[in-house]
């Protein structure tokens, strides 16, 4: 039971890691992006790569996946999503499914179709006794990484300058940029940020979910799931998604294993009946 | 350069000449009749879910779950001895219409975001359950042992897919016939306006959410009856006819033909269907990039797709 929970909740803070950067372009930019899950993969191959063919180590592929992830994203914001925070809906899920596409392929060709191999650092392998329960080291440590992240950002977004602009922004934009900030720049910065963090989830999942081409396609729901449900804008709101959708999957598949895969599509829509505009609404929706 | 006019009685010729020239791919590609039924039932696809997007404005990538719904409904009536081709598409119509209609309480309200993330989510789990339950529907292997009885009772289905394409053809023209009239109500008009303005619509007193909901069931059941024809020409249901990437392709072909028009969908999966059979030879993945691009460009340089261009040149109204 208490190991059911735990690995749910190591799960659920990798869904927060990568998922937390998409609540935010959702929320400030009110951009539909479906490529997010790209950017996670970006991270996860960069390290991988890093890695397996020049012998770097965990860690320090962390750090690179972050940055790679981040200036993809930097680069893909300027050539392209720059152009469309205004547009259409429809626009912009034509738009990242375009670059979902493209992704996937240029993976495939360049990796192959299968799974990436990963063997986890010395360091994370195997198990330590926390509070009488054996528990993954490895796992152990991505929930460290959550609650690290999570409190990075809470207090980065609660007590700083930079913080605060990005909270007026996201309440209203346009009375924000009439105060003299930058939104453009703003949303620059905040969306290499955001894919910087999915790039870091992707290279920790790297151990967890896998690695292959078909990645940002296969775990979108996922991620938004945990960003609908949770309140789009907000960072505690994914924060508390990205758990239940983690207890209740890992959950469900212990369990339940025939059927257990489809909980997290119950839970969503009953959270989506009863809170539709997510756990935690931003300002401005409730 | 000026827009050529045409009067409506000329549009009404280009209409009929249209279809003609499909039909005429009968005799013209005696050797390709699968092909060209596969293109007309993806081009009822795309026009199904151009009267959910492109006409009620209801942003969905997960129309493919009513098509795979419809598939598996008409397979296994097949499949379970009820082979009669023509109940098997009304028992799609129904199982579809019902599943849109229940689904678009969730669907129509919420924001866009919402909406995109129950039409994806729904998909996804109508995919899993497609995979999960293989003893039903036979998993990723598809359903097989689809044997329908003759159409009308008096032409069976032939391996030259000659019976397939006028069944499909005769099934996608009355379908499309009666999307046309629908479109073309004084619902289809209501659709429109909601489309173009929502608060007007609300502040003249139209029942919004309602016709919305209408509209998504309609689009629905005709979505499950394109996944029926396909089912029951191919005689077969592959589990890639519900899930994401069906979704996904079928909102390439839209875009392609054009959103909001009613030709769209079925101009833009002649067009699909073509290009991917002569590069059929082609590794997929290239082919997954190069979509790729196209919708990229597509959104870059301005979406109203083939019928978007044409309407630039030719305008629709009495000559001045």
């Amino acid at each position: 039971m208490q190991i059911v929970l735990f690995d749910g909740v190591a799960y659920g803070m990798l869904l927060f890691l990568i998922s937390v950067g998409l609540s935010i372009t959702m929320g400030l930019m009110n951009f539909i992006n479906l490529a997010h899950g790209a950017f996670a993969m970006v991270g996860g191959y960069a390290a991988s790569t890093l890695m397996s063919r020049l012998g770097m180590g965990f860690f320090p592929a962390l750090a690179a996946a972050f940055v790679a992830a981040a200036l993809v994203g930097a680069v893909l914001e300027v050539l392209l999503y720059r152009r469309l925070y205004r547009a259409h809906a429809l626009d912009q899920v034509l738009l990242s499914i375009g670059i979902v596409f493209v992704s996937v392929a240029t993976f495939t060709y360049f990796f192959g179709p299968t799974m990436q191999p990963f063997t986890l650092p010395a360091a994370l392998d195997g198990q330590v006794s926390l509070l009488g329960l054996e528990v993954g080291r490895y796992r152990l440590f991505l929930i460290l990484c959550g609650v690290l992240v999570l409190a990075a950002l809470l207090l980065g977004l609660g007590k700083t300058r930079y913080g605060a602009m990005v909270r007026a922004a996201v309440d209203n934009q346009r009375v924000a940029s009439g105060t003299g900030i930058q939104v453009q720049r703003l949303f620059f910065l905040t969306f290499s940020l955001g894919c910087g963090l999915a790039g870091l989830g992707g290279a920790l999942s790297l151990g967890m979910l896998g690695l292959e081409p078909s990645f940002p396609f296969k775990y979108l729901v996922y991620f938004l799931i945990v960003v609908c449900v949770g309140g789009a804008g907000t960072i505690t709101g994914p924060f508390v998604a990205a758990l239940l959708v983690g207890v209740v999957d890992v959950a469900g598949k212990y369990y339940l294993p025939q059927t257990g895969a489809f909980l997290i599509y119950v839970v969503m829509i009953v959270m989506l009946l009863l809170r539709p505009n997510g756990i935690i609404p931003r300002k401005g929706l409730a | 350069m000026t827009p050529i006019v045409l009067p409506p009685a000329r549009l009404r010729v280009a209409e009929i000449a249209f279809w003609l020239a499909l039909a005429a791919s009968f005799f013209l590609v005696p050797d390709k009749l699968t092909l060209m039924s596969q293109v007309l039932i993806f081009g009822l696809f795309a026009v199904s879910l151009d009267m959910a997007l492109g006409y009620a404005g209801i942003i969905t990538v997960g129309h493919a779950a009513f098509f795979g719904a419809g598939a598996y409904a008409a397979g296994l009536l097949a499949k379970h001895g009820w082979s009669e081709p023509f109940s098997g598409l009304l028992l799609a119509l129904v199982v579809c219409v019902t599943l849109g209609y229940l689904l678009s309480y969730l669907v129509v309200r919420g924001t866009d975001l919402a909406r995109l993330m129950i039409t994806i989510g729904v998909c996804v789990l109508l995919a899993e359950l497609a995979n999960r339950f293989s003893s039903i529907t036979g998993g990723t292997d598809g359903l097989q042992g689809v044997n329908m009885s003759p159409v009308l009772g008096r032409f069976e289905f032939d391996l030259f897919g000659k019976t397939a394409f006028i069944y499909a053809y005769a099934v996608v023209l009355a379908t499309f016939l009666a999307v046309r009239l629908i479109l073309r109500s004084p619902f289809g008009l209501t659709l429109r306006g909601i489309h173009d303005s929502r608060k007007r619509m609300l502040a003249i007193g139209s029942p919004v959410e309602s016709r919305l909901r209408t509209a998504y069931a309609l689009s629905a059941g005709v979505a499950g009856v394109a996944g029926a024809l396909l089912a029951q020409t191919t005689q077969f249901v592959g589990i890639e006819s519900i899930g994401f990437n069906r979704s996904a392709e079928v909102l390439i072909v839209l875009v392609l033909g054009g959103a909001g028009r009613l030709y769209g969908g079925l101009v833009g999966a002649i067009l699909y269907m073509l290009v991917h059979d002569w590069f059929s030879e082609l590794n997929p993945e290239y082919w997954m990039f190069w979509l790729g691009v196209f919708l990229i460009a597509a959104v870059m340089l301005g979406r109203g797709g083939i019928m978007g261009a044409l309407s630039r040149f030719v305008k629709v109204g009495r000559a001045s």
